[in-house]
């Protein structure tokens, strides 16, 4: 099965975050991305509606629940978010949505920042491959893959998906 | 018993014989060489085809603690140790607990070392009491009760004066003073060798200058009181320099080496191991080749092991909280051997630096082969090997070359005749 | 005496990830850049209203000070719990090692209450190596201070504080002032800055507190500050313990501010804008005038600062070293 094209998948994408923002009368939410894709996706999307508000990046390594067993990523850099959280409507924005623990792991660090109004959940990629029950309210497209693969973002220009094989257990 | 060793390649240094030959032991003695005497029938033969027969080993310095440091060693322990490392005759410092300045210590010491049987204990007396440096001790007493020589190990005399006052004493009696030429307040406080390999490990440094300069006051009051004197663990090149001029002035002052002191140098401390701490220090390369520069001319006539036993405890805290000592008279033997292998010296010169010239340094009863000397021999195998570690008798585990193969292999210590070790 | 490649297997897990942190030496560069780069990020959670992250909950650090200390045990305690770990404090100077209790045996009870990490601070050199040597060698051992030998996190402490203050390394010059022979500061310091490509590094001090061999860390020596101090970009003042003078070292502390001490008029032979460091207490007119000290040049307590996130990114690459290790050591165990 190829692999949608992220171009393709951005206009509906904004049309359905729009239609859900309106719907919570929600006027001016702050877009957060998740570290490396979902800012990548986050400054598409912005960029697709049209919208300049400062715009978070976010950097889940210090609350992922695996340091037990894989340590430390290698590649941390810090989380920078140059606006309030407490009291505000944030769109959160990740590429690839496979258990949920990434996800899991970014709600935990942003509310150590403050209470945010709302969070909207915005994915480009759900895998139906969820471990936590943590469902995407604006989602590009769906894929069911292996066992053996994985699915990578590769940016920032073009956005490209790419399909990955990875060794068996 | 009476023995034949048959076809043995006997090296004796102090005579200079070099040779194949048989050798006839009878009544704890050397019967002959060569030619079996009339009428001897030997009651045990040992065929040592391949093997090198010389004097068994001379050790001028083997701390057998006891009495007092029981967790350290034992004198049965670490005879059979030094046994083991083919030697049949040593030299036990003073310090012991209490400490060797009385003649009821020297009498225990040499009780037990006869029960033992393992090799002959020749001690050396403290020079001052307790060795504090302050009071002489009852040299000729010691002397009696069976004391070879006299030293003050590393602890200084508390003032120039009396120590000069103790080496006329001695010299009034012809007694050899033993010398560890280190500047007290020089070397107050340091663990290791003042150098690069110490400031970079952060150890407090003990100079080249500590041995210097108490080795030029000693050798100094030496002459001026005409004391025959031994000078032990040299450590610098520098020192061993200051001796080669003061023999070459005329004076006839001896001197030893630890034979660590031949193969390491300061750099085997950079992993912090304790195994590598030891009084006086191990010191550069330059130290190390002028050391053994010093061996080969004879300068320094005597290779010791300068044998430290200490429990797992005593090593087991960071640098500075351990005690200073290398365990390691059961390798002197093989560890000796790679002086050889690595060039240095040639065989006979080796064996003269183990046998006959520690022996002539405090003229001991031993280290030569000769018709009607003791039988106190070491047969060993120069092409075999050694796993040290294999076995290990001594008390003390505190030996850093455990675990390497080292060249050469004893196959017999014996000591008047009788067998005290066999590999 | 270049740093060892055999120090590397005792501090480094088998994929070269750090498991214990005991000194500067054997590190590479990489690695140094890691530790810098990750306690960039700690220093952003500093910077928050919950100044913690999740990362070691559960976790048991068990701070062992063999020497007294408050500076350092304070950063390292504030450290782990901003790490979220559960954090002990033993000031064994005064309990059971006086007792006569080995430094050995201190350690396999403390193991044995399943601490997972050790820092330690011990008067002797070569400490933080024994311990990691002997005690459970899945227990993260960090030095907090070995007797002369080293003081790794405080040279990484200094090592952000140029990179945020300077940029970089390659064109700085940087001076190390005072009493080098008894500094395990200056020691990192040197080994830190070699590693990380500094050009010039100096060491200004009298010849009674000068090491022997410090040439082998790549440094220039001066014993003139004046002289010293030209064109620097940093300025690295070491405490002077009273005890030097006492030692015939030095006659007084009058003397040696006189001939050694940071003044402004010193300062003022540095680059305008060189950075004033020191690692603390400093001694007000001992080793630096009090308008340095508190002037528009000195960083002196962003290093605390510093120290904090440095210290959190080197326990929780400890951490996630052992992890790691452990890891491995259970995959090699199912291949079997």
């Amino acid at each position: 099965m190829n692999l949608p094209d992220p171009a393709t998948l951005l206009p509906q994408m904004a049309a359905a975050l729009t239609a859900h923002l309106q719907q919570r009368q929600i006027s001016e939410p702050r877009f957060i991305g998740i570290r490396t894709g979902g800012i990548w996706v986050a400054e598409a999307l912005m960029h697709s509606l049209g919208l300049h508000t400062p715009m978070g990046s976010l950097d889940v390594s210090f609350y992922r629940d695996d340091f037990s067993q894989s340590g430390l990523h290698p590649q941390v850099r810090p989380s920078a978010l140059p606006f309030e959280i407490e009291g505000q409507h944030l769109v959160l924005v990740d590429d690839v949505l496979m258990s949920g623990r990434t996800i899991r792991a970014a709600l935990n660090e942003l509310f150590d920042y403050g209470r945010p109004a709302s969070v909207t959940l915005v994915c480009l990629l759900d895998l139906n491959a969820g471990e936590l029950p943590i469902r995407p309210d604006v989602v590009g497209a769906s894929l069911s893959l292996a066992a053996t693969e994985r699915v990578k973002l590769l940016g920032p220009a073009p956005l490209t998906l790419e399909r990955q094989t990875i060794a068996p257990n | 018993m009476r023995t034949h060793i048959i076809g043995a390649r006997v090296i004796d240094p102090a005579s200079g014989l070099d040779q194949i030959t048989d050798l006839f032991l009878e009544g704890g003695k050397i019967a002959a060489f060569g030619q079996a005497p009339s009428g001897f029938v030997p009651e045990r033969s040992i065929d040592a085809n391949g093997l090198i027969a010389s004097p068994g080993l001379v050790d001028l310095a083997v701390a057998l603690r006891e009495p007092g440091y029981s967790r350290k060693g034992s004198i049965a322990s670490e005879t059979l140790a030094a046994a083991a490392g083919g030697v049949t005759s040593l030299c036990c410092p003073p310090l012991t607990k209490p400490v060797l300045d009385t003649s009821a210590v020297a009498e225990l010491i040499l009780d037990r070392a006869r029960e033992a049987g393992h090799c002959k204990v020749f001690p050396i007396g403290a020079l001052s009491k307790n060795l504090e440096g302050e009071q002489l001790a009852e040299l000729v007493a010691l002397r009696d009760a069976g004391c070879v020589a006299f030293g003050n190990g590393l602890q200084s005399f508390s003032n120039n004066r009396t120590l000069c006052r103790a080496l006329e004493y001695a010299a009034t009696f012809n007694l050899t003073v033993i010398f560890h030429s280190q500047d007290r307040d020089l070397a107050a406080g340091g663990i290791a060798h003042e150098g690069p390999t110490a400031s970079f490990l952060g150890l407090a440094g003990i100079p080249e200058s500590a041995e210097t300069v108490a080795l030029a006051r000693d050798l100094l009051l030496v002459e001026q009181a005409g004391v025959r004197a031994h000078f032990s663990q040299l450590s610098t090149a520098r020192g061993a320099q200051m001796i080669a001029e003061a023999q070459a002035r005329g004076l006839p002052v001896t001197a030893d080496v630890a034979l660590y002191q031949l193969i390491l140098t300061d750099e085997a401390l950079s992993e912090f191991s304790s195994l590598y701490h030891v009084q006086p220090p191990l010191r550069t390369h330059a130290d190390r080749d002028g050391l053994r520069a010093a061996v080969k001319s004879g300068v320094i006539k005597a290779i010791a092991s300068h044998h430290q036993p200490h429990e797992a405890d005593a090593k087991l805290a960071p640098f500075a909280a351990t005690e200073p000592g290398i365990s390691s008279v059961e390798l002197l033997l093989p560890l000796a051997m790679t002086l050889v292998q690595d060039g240095l010296l040639d065989l006979p010169t080796l064996l003269a630096r183990l046998t006959a010239g520690p022996a002539k340094a405090l003229r001991l009863p031993a280290g030569r082969l000769a018709v009607g000397a003791p039988a106190d021999l070491l047969l060993f195998d120069p092409q075999g090997s050694t796993l040290a570690g294999e076995r290990w008798l001594s008390k003390g585990a505190n030996c850093p070359f455990i675990g390497h193969c080292l060249p050469g292999a004893v196959r017999y210590t014996l000591v008047d005749g009788r067998i005290s070790f066999q590999g | 005496m270049t740093p060892t490649a055999a120090k590397r297997p005792l501090q480094l897990n088998d994929l070269g990830q750090l498991r214990h942190f005991l000194s500067i030496d054997g590190l590479s560069r990489e690695l140094l850049t890691e530790i810098l780069d990750t306690a960039d990020s700690f220093l952003e959670v500093g910077a928050r209203a919950v100044k913690k992250v999740p990362l070691l909950r559960g976790k048991t650090v068990c701070n062992v000070f063999f020497e007294n200390s408050t500076r350092t045990r304070t950063t390292f305690e504030l450290a782990a719990q901003r790490l979220s770990a559960d954090v002990i404090t033993l000031n064994v100077s005064t309990s059971s090692t006086s007792k006569g209790e080995t430094l050995l045996d201190t350690l396999r009870n403390l193991e044995a209450m399943a601490a997972d990490m050790f820092v330690v601070r011990h008067g002797d050199s070569g400490a933080a190596h024994f311990i990691a040597e002997h005690v459970c060698p899945n227990v993260a051992i960090i030095n907090g201070g070995d007797g002369r030998h080293a003081h790794p996190t405080q040279g990484m402490l200094d090592m952000l504080t140029i990179r945020r203050h300077k940029g970089g390394f390659e064109n700085l010059s940087v001076a190390i002032v005072g009493d080098i022979l008894h500094s395990r500061v200056a020691r990192s310091n040197m080994l830190a800055l070699k590693t990380l490509g500094c050009p010039d590094i100096r060491v200004i001090a009298p010849k009674t507190l000068l090491p022997v061999g410090i040439e082998q860390y790549g440094v220039s020596v001066y014993t003139d500050l004046a002289e010293g101090l030209k064109d620097v970009d940093v300025i690295i003042m070491l405490r002077l313990q009273t005890e030097r003078m006492h030692g015939g070292l030095l006659p007084s502390a009058g003397e040696f501010y006189r001939t050694y001490g940071l003044t402004t008029q010193r300062l003022a032979l540095a680059k305008p804008d060189a950075l004033v460091m020191h690692p603390g207490p400093i001694n007000r007119g001992v080793e630096i005038e009090s308008a340095v000290a508190d002037g528009p040049q000195s960083v002196i307590l962003n290093q605390v600062t510093y120290g904090i996130a440095i210290r959190m990114a080197v326990l929780s690459m400890a951490m996630s070293g052992q992890a790691a290790q452990r890891q491995l050591n259970q995959e090699r165990e199912e291949q079997r």
